[in-house]
């Protein structure tokens, strides 16, 4: 994120251009739960892919390999989406 | 050569001479003139603008900035209610920066509803950010319309700038006015060059974002900036049209003020009428003058302080009231007087178009008057 401008800095009226927000680590935001997968049980239907409004399910070419937890917010979906209970929530440490 | 022309027909040439891109534009009184002359304009292939018939002032004012912002030279015209109806709107125009002209039929606010001239819907965005300059006649009015364009699209500025000019005492009342050439005006005016278009696909933005408080504060100090720029950009196209008409623009009129013990400081219309008063006394040896404030925002604070520095009685008249505090000229004389050896009184008149006339300036002059001047029954003298 960058620094805070003073006011001669600002673009004029605040004027937004755009920026990619992937400096931004939102998986800090996950409050208490973490998605896991059993690995065994995935079909890699990539039906939580679809789904991850966050972008945080890794792949390798199209194969499911996992989670990018510095973007995942712990939002449930994949797991309930998931139609084998591959993908679980778990309690996350601190 | 001069034509014979209300306050309101002078600015729809004015208009008619920028040739504005758009004008999204609601009809009230006493602002109608203005765009039924420029409409005329319009329809008979005399101007080329996007005429936009919107269903309220606050429609006009939103159309203006998204019109401004895309890079069109845009226009508008209200009075009062219609102001008042778009002040929000008003708010965002200054925050988005969007340089666009708005022609203002001064009139009364509402209640009780009235049609005539007062300043208080100029004073109701009072601090919007927005550029106000108040007109003396019809002649300054047109050429505040030729300046106004280029102060509104100055780099340093890019603000919404009004010109104010007394409902019906400007705007319905016929001068003879002399009109620039249509080319002079074309030139004068340039072409409207936007920083940023809002359509710009190649170079996509955000107008107008949220601003949370780590930015709110800066985006507005930023905004007051532009004001303060605008002193110096008001002087130079003032200097600028000067050379094309021969007559003089700038934030201030200072009239006779040599060797003068009391000034009067007015806005708009009324000032002519205290020249008037003015020229008597002088002829009587009386060593009064007339300080105009063409600039009321940005407001000249130091060229007001310059011109009354040796002034001893400083009266100030308000054609609009602060009820509950202090009327808004008033304030801000008392400002720029703090401090000074002068005597500063003040008057309220004229509220809801009630005349003013050289005999009641004389007595203004003279002392001892109540402050809200010309009201039946008023005893608290000044």
């Amino acid at each position: 994120m960058s620094e805070l401008m003073d006011w001669r800095e600002l673009p004029i009226a605040g004027v937004v251009t755009p920026e990619t927000a992937t400096p931004l680590h939102t998986g800090g935001w996950r409050t208490g739960v973490m998605p896991e997968v059993e690995l065994a049980a995935c079909v890699n239907c990539l039906l939580c892919w679809i789904y991850c409004p966050d972008s945080a399910i890794t792949l390798d070419g199209t194969t499911f390999t996992g989670f990018d937890y510095d973007y995942c917010k712990g939002c449930e979906l994949c797991a309930e989406v998931c139609p084998t209970g591959a993908i679980s929530m778990v309690e996350e440490l601190a | 050569m001069k034509e014979l022309l209300t306050g309101g027909e002078a600015v729809a040439h004015g208009m008619r001479q920028v040739d504005p891109d758009v004008m999204p534009v609601y009809p009230i009184t006493p602002q109608t003139p203005i765009i039924q002359g420029f409409a005329k304009f319009v329809a008979d292939g005399r101007a080329h603008a996007e005429l936009i018939n919107v269903e309220s002032e606050h429609s006009a004012m939103s159309a203006a900035i998204g019109s401004a912002l895309a890079g069109a030279r845009t226009m508008t015209a209200t009075s009062s209610q219609g102001l008042a109806l778009m002040a929000e709107v008003v708010y965002i125009a200054a925050s988005m920066r969007a340089p666009i002209v708005m022609a203002l039929g001064n009139r009364a606010l509402s209640g009780p509803i009235n049609i005539h001239c007062d300043h208080s819907d100029s004073m109701l965005i009072r601090d919007s950010g927005v550029i106000q300059l108040f007109a003396e006649n019809a002649q300054e009015a047109y050429d505040f319309t030729i300046a106004a364009p280029r102060i509104a699209e100055h780099p340093d500025v890019l603000l919404p700038v009004l010109v104010c000019l007394d409902g019906f005492t400007i705007t319905h009342a016929s001068e003879p006015v002399e009109l620039l050439a249509d080319e002079q005006v074309r030139r004068f005016v340039g072409e409207y060059q936007v920083p940023q278009p809002l359509l710009n696909v190649s170079a996509p933005a955000t107008h107008g974002p949220f601003a949370m408080p780590d930015n709110y504060f800066e985006l507005r100090r930023a905004q007051a900036s532009a004001l303060d720029a605008a002193h110096d950009v008001i002087a130079l196209v003032g200097h600028e049209l000067k050379f094309l008409t021969g007559r003089p623009m700038a934030a201030i009129e200072p009239y006779r003020l040599d060797d003068a013990d009391r000034v009067i400081v007015a806005l708009g219309s009324t000032a002519g009428t205290v020249k008037d008063a003015v020229d008597e006394l002088r002829a009587e040896g009386e060593h009064v003058g007339l300080l105009r404030i063409c600039s009321f925002r940005p407001f000249p604070a130091v060229e007001v302080a310059a011109a009354l520095a040796d002034v001893t009685t400083v009266i100030v008249l308000d054609r609009a009231d602060s009820p509950g505090g202090t009327p808004p000229l008033h304030a801000e004389l008392a400002a720029v007087l703090f401090g000074s050896d002068s005597t500063l009184r003040g008057h309220v008149y004229g509220l809801g178009g009630r005349d003013i006339h050289p005999s009641d300036v004389r007595d203004i002059f003279a002392g001892g008057q109540p402050a809200y001047f010309g009201l039946r029954g008023d005893e608290c003298l000044v």
